[in-house]
This record gives structure tokens, C-alpha cells and sequence, in this order.
């Protein structure tokens, strides 16, 4: 893994944290091995960070809802967490919704979502 | 058209993904030491990402130049690339028109998060997009 992203296994949940320096085919590399990481860790919730994302275009977007169609069919929930309020009212325009995706506030309110539908 | 009033700020060569992020935070920067709001900042840094990916990806690459005219204060981005050019700009310009990587909204995407959008294609002669946006 490149050090674009980190992924931490914290009781059934993959906890991913993606930098802003991240590049096109780094995050490929994360999708495919976040895919692999939830059947090895038998995780059944994947958070993703995008705080530190400044911008996410219809590329980086097209990728994360990708990633949580990929999630949902190996069994795991998929939350998208740290967005800020400028990417959210941008992407809407790109007419990306992202709507395949759960996503939260942060990373407790995640926590606390998956918690409440016992799968973490 | 960029006009002649435009000041040149800086250049950026597109060579390969790793400059579709050196092109993003060059002009974030910009927009940063000129005190654009949040929103404005997102909506154009978002567009130049689409724009320069399309010039890597599909165009072979080519440079990214920043310009800033004052009074009204505006910032301007021309992306040029050496690749084999849009043969049909209005279908590349629909939603849902895509030929390699891209979702297809790329282009037209971009084209609704700025002020002015210009794109100029000729077969076999290349691609140039000029952006601006008021901050």
C-alpha cells in the first residue's frame, strides 16, 4: 500500500484515511485492496475519511461509489465520513449523489450507525 | 479568450497523474493567497482537476497556465495538450460521454462550476480549455 491511505481493522471495521496528495492510481490500488481487506479481516463496515480531501471530482467519486457497490456485495456497509460542506454542494453539481454510499458526519457517528445495525 | 489584461502567474507541466495533483494545489494556492471563499475555491479547484485529468488521460499530456486579471479580480486557467483532439466537442461536452477512465461528466462538469468555459479541439491538433471564474 502506497502511503497515499492507511487502513486500520478495528473490530469487523476497515478504518481508511485518505491523504490529499492521493493520486489516480493509488486509489485504485486502495480500492482493490480494501476489497481484499474485507473478505481476509471478515470486516462487515468500511469507514472512509475523506476530510483531508480538499476537492473530490467526478473521478475520486466515480472510485468511492464503486468502492461501496464492491463493499455491499462482500457483505460490508460502506461510510463516508469528513466531507466538507463546499465538496458536498460541488458534487451535487457534478450530479454525483453518491447515493450507493452511507455516509456520516465522522468517524463516531459511523461508528455508532454501524454499532446500531450490529455490525460492528 | 484570456485577454491581454491577464497577468501570467505560473506554469505547470501535465505530464502524468502526478501533476493532475501538482496543478490542483498550484492553483489552490492562487485562490488561497487571493482570499476565495471555500465554495469558490472547491468549485474551480474541482474543475481544473477535470479539465488537466482529461489532458493527461486522453490528451498526452501538455502544461496548465494560470492567469490573474484585477479589477474585476478573476482567475483564468488555460490547459493545453498535444493529444488527437475531440473530434465532436458538444457530444464530449454531454453528460455520459466517456472514452477511457472517466464517469462521462467530467468536461461538462466542470463547465458548470465556472464563469466562462472555452474549448477549442482540432483533429490531430490538440485540445485547449480556458476556465475564469470572478473571486
Amino acid at each position: 500500500m502506497t502511503d497515499a491511505a492507511s487502513i486500520y481493522h478495528v473490530e469487523n471495521v476497515l478504518l481508511v484515511a485518505i491523504r490529499d496528495n492521493i493520486t489516480d492510481t493509488d486509489i485504485i490500488t486502495l480500492q482493490e485492496e480494501l476489497s481484499h481487506r474485507i473478505v481476509s479481516d471478515g470486516a462487515r463496515g468500511v469507514v472512509i475519511d475523506i476530510s483531508a480531501l480538499e476537492i473530490v471530482d467526478t473521478f475520486v467519486g466515480r472510485i468511492l461509489a464503486q468502492l461501496s457497490s464492491i463493499a455491499r456485495l462482500l457483505a460490508a456497509e460502506t461510510y463516508i465520513v469528513g466531507m466538507r460542506p463546499a465538496v458536498a454542494m460541488t458534487l451535487v453539481e457534478l450530479g454525483m449523489d453518491l447515493s450507493g454510499s452511507r455516509t456520516a458526519l465522522s468517524l463516531s457517528h459511523a461508528l455508532r450507525s454501524l454499532r446500531a445495525s450490529r455490525l460492528a | 479568450m484570456i485577454g491581454a489584461d491577464a497577468c501570467p502567474v505560473l506554469t505547470v507541466p501535465l505530464r502524468d497523474e502526478r501533476d493532475i495533483a501538482a496543478a490542483r494545489s498550484a492553483v489552490s494556492r492562487e485562490l488561497d493567497k487571493r482570499g476565495a471563499r471555500a465554495l469558490r475555491k472547491v468549485r474551480f479547484v474541482t474543475a481544473v482537476s477535470e479539465i488537466v485529468r482529461n489532458a493527461v488521460d486522453h490528451g498526452g499530456g501538455g502544461e496548465m497556465s494560470v492567469f490573474v486579471k484585477e479589477r474585476p479580480l478573476e482567475i483564468w486557467v488555460r490547459c493545453t495538450d498535444t493529444g488527437p483532439g475531440i473530434a465532436d466537442i458538444d457530444e464530449a461536452l454531454q453528460d455520459g460521454f466517456s472514452t477511457a477512465r472517466s464517469m462521462g461528466k467530467g468536461l461538462g462538469g466542470a463547465k458548470r462550476l465556472v464563469d466562462s468555459f472555452e474549448i477549442t479541439s482540432r483533429v490531430g491538433g490538440g485540445t485547449t480549455v480556458e476556465i475564469s471564474a470572478a473571486l
